[in-house]
């Protein structure tokens, strides 16, 4: 994993700092949802090789939480942005 | 052919040159009964059972590099039965049982070294919890010992008792839990395996798996087309990728965790510890090198290294409880990746497909399970019928709302 995580509120910290809450890509379902779709939002995975979006908490600095765009083969990371901008890009 | 005393003078005598190798490097039928993809220790096992315990012998495993380059030759080699739920506990003494009759089973030197792992206590807290475990081993008839810290000093002199932040008061003991030498048990399970028929092939990549009228009739590999009637699948950290050829969506995340082993030394460490003030577990092999590890990285990853920062944590971790530590030179370090699934408890079920089998899921404890593993798997195989012992280790369990959650995380991968 990169050593150096450069958060889009602090600058470049050590990935240490940071607290991996899990994928990013999925979707919260609504209250009323399926007992199935609930079922795959919290325990299935889709677990990709290559790219993937994550939550990241940086508890020891702005505490936002972020959005990581990385590679689980070669490591490298694509972008950072903050998770509440994520979102509202998401639903525009 | 059979190991004994006789062969080894036999073979010496006449120079070493008629050893044969352990196990054929057959070219793939064109169809076979079973096809088992991943050559770890659980595919070799379940190949083994199969053909010895099930009579099912028309049997392939299919291994994408060379035999044992997985995880099953990457562990720290700790085996164990020493955990708490009822789901978990009778199926890892199941295995602790195949172990202690395993070298005979096989007729193999597994190294099996019974030396008793220890975990140790930091804080009245943490004693309660490991007295309730320890109960709780007790009520499915597996032994288990409390160590007050005076009798801890006689035992394990060197330990840092008095530490300011994680003084240690105790431990947990389990003295028929130990180390197995994780390549042997690989070779035999392949030379067992063998013996009985199995064709094991190196250096073919699963890449497909072929559905009509929704059964599996085969695997595209990098060796071509080869059919089945039942496809089963141990892949360990590549459970996904493997899994998603036939649509399955599984609670797994694949995570990178990291061993290391110093220069060998002159026996000191006489069995495993581990530590309750982190997770760090250390022994001594017989070549001398102390290997220890403690926990994953904590981001997903399917690269088989790890990150400095975790070693230097691990480090940390070591010398906190074992000051002398400080002074010994790590030679290696390296990492595999596991299938971390959302409760931390294994998965040995059949799958929505009816050909189909599944066996994922083993974070990083799956060596110890090894032979029950091979052997519930087998069973499900062969019978179509659950294992009494794997009842609680089922795919739907999140479903149902039955999760097997040793560590009382939640469903977050790295966190068990
Ligand atoms: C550093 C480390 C320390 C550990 N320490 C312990 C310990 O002390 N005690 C313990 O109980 N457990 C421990 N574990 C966990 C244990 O090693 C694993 O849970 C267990 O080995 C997994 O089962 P396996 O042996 O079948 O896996 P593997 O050996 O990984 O077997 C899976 C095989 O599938 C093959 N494969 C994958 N995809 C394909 C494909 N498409 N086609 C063909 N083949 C494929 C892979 O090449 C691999 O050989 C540790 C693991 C690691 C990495
Ligand atoms: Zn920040």
């Amino acid at each position: 994993m990169a050593s150096l995580i450069t958060c889009p509120h602090c600058g470049v910290r050590p990935k240490e700092e940071f607290a991996i809450r899990g994928d990013a890509s999925l979707i919260r379902p609504a209250p009323s949802a399926s007992d199935e779709a609930w079922h795959d939002y919290v325990y299935v995975r889709a677990n990709p090789r290559g790219r993937t979006v994550e939550h990241w908490h940086h508890i020891a600095g702005c505490r936002r939480f972020l959005v990581v765009e990385r590679d689980t083969v070669t490591h490298e990371v694509y972008s950072v942005v903050d998770g509440t901008a994520a979102a509202r890009e998401a639903r525009r | 052919m059979r190991y004994s005393a006789f062969s080894i003078v036999r073979n010496a005598l006449s120079g070493n040159l008629n050893w044969k190798p352990q196990w054929r490097q057959p070219q793939p039928k064109s169809h076979y009964d079973v096809i088992i993809v991943g050559g770890g220790g659980h595919g070799l096992s379940t190949a083994y059972y199969l053909a010895k315990e099930f009579g099912v012998k028309n049997v392939a495993v299919l291994e994408k590099g060379y035999l044992g380059s997985g995880n099953v030759g990457r562990n720290t080699t700790i085996v164990r039965s020493n955990y708490m739920l009822p789901g978990n506990e009778p199926f890892y003494e199941f295995s602790m049982k195949l172990w202690e009759g395993l070298e005979q089973d096989l007729n193999y030197n597994v190294m099996l070294s019974q030396r008793g792992v220890i975990m140790l206590y930091h804080s009245d807290a943490q004693r309660d919890a490991y007295v309730r475990r320890g109960n709780a081993m007790w009520m499915e008839g597996v032994e288990a010992e409390l160590i007050e810290r005076d009798q801890l000093k006689k035992m394990i002199p060197f330990l840092n008792y008095d530490h300011a932040r994680y003084p240690i008061l105790g431990g947990l003991l389990q003295r028929r839990a130990g180390t197995a030498r994780h390549d042997a048990v690989a070779w035999g399970y392949a030379r067992g395996a063998d013996q009985h028929g199995v064709d094991i092939i190196e250096h073919c990549e699963v890449t497909g798996i072929r559905r009509e009228n929704g059964v599996v009739t085969g695997v595209e590999t990098s060796n071509g087309f080869i059919g089945c009637g039942k496809l089963a699948l141990a892949a360990a950290g590549n459970s996904s990728r493997v899994g998603e050829m036939a649509d399955l969506k599984l609670p797994l995340e694949s995570h990178v965790l990291q061993a290391f082993v110093t220069e060998g030394l002159k026996p000191c460490i006489d069995h495993v510890i581990v530590y309750g003030g982190g997770h760090f577990y250390i022994s001594q092999s017989d070549k001398g090198g102390l290997v220890f590890g403690a926990e994953i990285d904590g981001y997903s990853s399917y690269a088989q290294r790890g990150n400095l920062a975790t070693a230097e944590h691990v480090m940390e971790e070591g010398v906190s409880m074992i000051p002398g530590l400080s002074r010994v030179r790590v030679l290696r370090a390296w990492g595999g990746v596991m299938d971390m699934s959302m409760d931390g408890s294994p998965i040995i079920d059949r799958t929505s497909i009816d050909n189909l089998y599944l066996n994922c899921g083993w974070c990083y404890g799956g060596f110890k399970a090894t032979p029950a593993s091979g052997y519930c798997f087998a069973h499900l195989i062969a019978r179509n019928d659950t294992h009494p012992v794997a009842r609680a280790l089922r795919l739907d369990r999140f479903a149902r709302g039955y999760a097997v959650d040793e560590a009382g995380a939640g469903p977050q991968p790295n966190l068990h």
